[in-house]
């Protein structure tokens, strides 16, 4: 039994175990190159100083409350566009009218990078943290809102016509009918909505100069510190993959019972 | 539904929104908001001139080669670690880690690199936008249909045939939903590339504007943006219409049944 | 060399068009291993029809794999005019059941069959006339633009087999083809099989789990055992060479040939290897 069971593991052991090679691979490379003299060091610092400066960050109380500035735009902001995007998302959805009508709007607003937003927060908001919400706030909820506005399009007509003749109410119907279906899309537009907030969150930092991150990495960069950039970097990304994880569990949580297999339908 | 009762959904919403807009800046002195016949007069004397040949086509310009290696890249390399199987297993893990980097902060990073110049642009979006094709790719090689690929083994479809007419145009679908990420993405890293380091482009005129209080300018540059932005979408969209039309008539048939 | 000597000395002797020899497959599944192919061996003629029917789940996929060489087999061999099948050989051709995966949905009708040939570098001219004569066989040269997913299930089969007619293999292996029809489309489907075989003189090796389907198509059934799968019967089916729907479902050496598949299939169910799997598979559940 013992044997059997190492059997069946042995090709995902296999992989993870060449996945990890992957990543010392790239290390060795990153360590080599400028050891070697194949890139200044002046630029690109071997990976063994980057990841020395890493391990000190976290144990500096500044590098934390830079995170947690991070976090706390990137959680904000995608709360609030979440919940815009809900509330807006259900009474457009549940009105054919509505529908139609905000259409081409929202076939037209959708597409406008939210960057070309940076000046105008800047000029409202200066560099307080407001500055990062309204840019995250704007990228997210068209994810969230565009997602769920499929999911609803996506509300069998079967179901919703029994749910009529049975008298349900408007508000019942979005209940019982429309937010059951719905609910996979939407998830699969949170999971994409906090991806860009990270993204949005830190170029708020990095361009503008809010707290945060983006900011320390455009300090660090400016002020030549540069081993230190470097490890910021691989933070932020660390933050990115733990966000990508934490997502997709969450939506196999939440969406365990559902029978649906769909295709991904992105942004 | 007839064709009068079309127009009037797809332009009345946004009619309303231009006369209400109109009508609550119409006696307005406030100085950040702009008016809707002011703005359109500042967007033509603004970009259309010397600064539409100056800055806007120079990082549409970069914006197109980036994106143009950004996609190709994604989709060869894509292609190839798609159908190695010792190569995806390597690589997932890290390639995973890149796409989770936000692209942003590449910028201070390949300006360090590379030094500020074009070559730095056009390798910050290349660096951006490249994982969403490039991951979706590898997914959609790895996720190919058994029954075609036997179909193509036992009539000796193998190599770059069996590129050309079965892995490609099956992994499309995929790659047309990166690419449509990677064009997002494009853009952001276009803009913010120039307003971080630049004296000149797209980015960096309308952080400029905002800088000397530009207002009008300013507005009419986040306009521009959206236009391009616009642009991009639509031109994604005729492009997709064409290179998936089987797609969509097959789905279109499957959802029916 | 004894093999020449032999073959000098005896009248010579037509090596067969597909050879299988104690053919065995084992798949090695989490947890253990599944024999799902023990020990098959039968031979085909060239030109000949053969049906392979078997209850369901006796291993016909798995063995069809095998013979066209898309799967290796654990030990026996396959031998294709004299030489040993190892990958899938360039004069064979497939039509699986699945017609809906097995067409190039990004390809017209046309471009389906015709990739195949494109592939072997046939020259344009010569193409397009296999191509055209291929439809026409299967009654499809008015649907050429159309995508296969525009077709019915039935067209859609009709596309695979037109791809496999124009390829002109020697050897055509059928994989349930019409199992995913329905009935009257399977009928016409069961004559088009017929009358391309008569025209083509190409050897077709036919796999149903139908028995009246293995009867009416086959000049020679070999009936399988269930899981793992050895052959139970070899059986010639002695029914005149032309038939049809209506008549020779009503002869009634077809329903007595009928009734024997039918018996041994039943057989073939309760067949002593059937406690042995299953205890093997209660054994690999553990």
């Amino acid at each position: 039994m013992r044997k059997q069971r190492s059997a069946a593991a042995g090709p995902k052991a296999k992989a993870l175990g060449l996945g990890i090679g992957g990543i010392i691979l790239f290390f060795l490379i990153w360590e080599a190159a400028p050891r070697l003299g194949l890139v200044s060091d002046r630029y690109l610092p071997p990976a063994s100083e980057v990841l020395a400066r890493l391990g000190q960050y976290l144990t500096e109380a500044a590098f934390w409350k830079d995170v947690a500035d991070t976090m706390t735009s990137w959680a904000l902001g995608l709360f609030i566009a979440t919940v815009a995007a809900i509330v807006v998302g259900l009474i457009i959805g549940s009105s054919r009218f509505l529908r139609r009508a905000t259409h081409t709007t929202i076939e037209f607003l959708r597409p406008i990078p939210s960057v070309a937003l940076i000046p105008l927060a800047v000029l409202i908001f200066g560099t307080s943290i407001e500055s990062t919400l309204l840019l995250v706030v704007y990228a997210s909820f068209w994810q969230v809102l565009l997602q769920l506005l499929y999911g609803i399009a996506d509300v069998d007509a079967v179901a919703n016509d029994t749910a009529k003749s049975y008298g349900l109410g408007r508000l019942a119907r979005v209940r019982y009918v429309i937010w059951p279906t719905a609910l996979p899309y939407l998830m699969t537009g949170l999971r994409l909505a906090a991806a860009v907030a990270l993204i949005l969150a830190i170029t708020a930092e990095l361009i503008i100069g809010t707290p945060g991150l983006g900011k320390q990495i455009a300090l660090t960069q400016s002020g030549g510190a540069i081993s230190s950039m470097y490890a910021l970097v691989l933070a932020t990304g660390m933050i990115g993959v733990l966000i990508n994880l934490g997502a997709r569990i969450i939506e196999k949580r939440v969406l365990s019972w559902h029978p649906s297999v769909r295709g991904e339908v992105v942004l | 539904m007839s064709p009068l009762k079309r127009i009037a959904y797809f332009v009345g919403l946004p009619i309303v929104l231009i006369v209400l807009w109109y009508a609550l800046s119409f006696g307005s002195t406030n100085f950040f908001v702009p008016k809707p016949i002011e703005l359109a007069q500042t967007l033509w004397t603004t970009w259309i001139g010397d600064r539409f040949f100056e800055d806007v086509l120079p990082s549409l310009g970069r914006l197109a080669v980036g994106l143009f290696f950004a996609i190709g890249l994604g989709i060869v390399l894509g292609l190839l670690i798609g159908s190695t199987r010792w190569l995806r297993n390597l690589l997932e893990p890290l390639l995973e880690f890149f796409r989770a980097i936000p692209p942003p902060v590449l910028v201070p990073l390949l300006m360090l690199l590379i030094g500020v110049n074009d070559s730095m642009k056009v390798a910050v979006i290349i660096s951006g936008a490249i994982w969403p094709v490039l991951l979706n790719t590898v997914e959609g090689v790895r996720a190919v249909d058994s029954v075609l690929n036997d179909s193509c083994r036992s009539y000796g479809i193998a190599g770059f045939a069996r590129i050309r007419y079965f892995v490609l145009p099956a992994v499309t679908p995929q790659i047309m939903a990166g690419v449509r990420q990677s064009l997002s993405i494009g853009l952001i890293l276009m803009v913010i590339s120039e307003m971080f380091a630049s004296s000149s482009g797209l980015g960096f005129t309308i952080v400029q504007f905002q800088r000397n209080f530009a207002i009008p300018e300013m507005w009419s540059g986040i306009v521009v943006l959206g236009l391009i932005g616009l642009g991009l979408a639509i031109i994604f969209q005729f492009v997709e219409r064409r290179v998936l039309h089987w797609y969509h008539g097959l789905k279109e048939i499957t959802h029916d049944s | 060399m004894t093999v020449s000597e032999t073959t000098m000395n005896q009248p010579v002797k037509t090596v067969p068009m597909l050879s299988v020899r104690g053919l065995q497959k084992i798949y090695k599944v989490p947890g253990g291993e599944v024999e799902a192919v023990r020990d098959l061996t039968f031979d085909l003629a060239e030109g000949e029809l053969v049906c392979l029917v078997g209850p369901s789940g006796s291993g016909k996929t798995t063995l069809l794999k095998c013979i066209s060489g898309l799967m290796e087999q654990t030990s026996g061999t396959v031998e294709l005019n004299g030489s040993k099948v190892t990958g899938p050989p360039k004069s064979m051709a497939v039509v699986f059941q699945e017609y809906g995966r097995s067409l190039f949905p990004w390809m017209t009708v046309r471009a389906n069959v015709e990739l195949p040939l494109k592939n072997q570098k046939v020259p344009k001219a010569e193409r397009a006339a296999l191509v055209d004569a291929a439809l026409k066989s299967v009654g499809l040269d008015h649907v050429p633009k159309s995508y296969p997913w525009q077709l019915s299930g039935g067209m859609q089969q009709r596309v695979a087999i037109a791809r496999a007619v124009a390829y002109r293999p020697q050897v055509l292996l059928m994989d349930e083809p019409f199992a995913a029809v329905d009935a009257q489309t399977r009928a016409d489907l069961e004559d088009l099989i017929r009358t391309i075989w008569k025209q083509l003189g190409v050897t077709i090796l036919f796999v149903t789990h139908d028995i009246d389907e293995s009867v009416y198509l086959g000049e020679r059934v070999i009936v399988l055992s269930s899981s793992p799968t050895v052959v139970q019967e070899d059986l010639k089916i002695d029914l005149p060479e032309e038939r049809d729907q209506l008549n020779t479902r009503a002869l009634p050496r077809f329903m007595e040939l009928r009734s024997h598949v039918y018996a041994e299939i039943q057989r073939a169910k309760l067949g002593p290897v059937t406690e042995q799997i299953t205890a093997q598979r209660r054994a690999s559940l553990k």
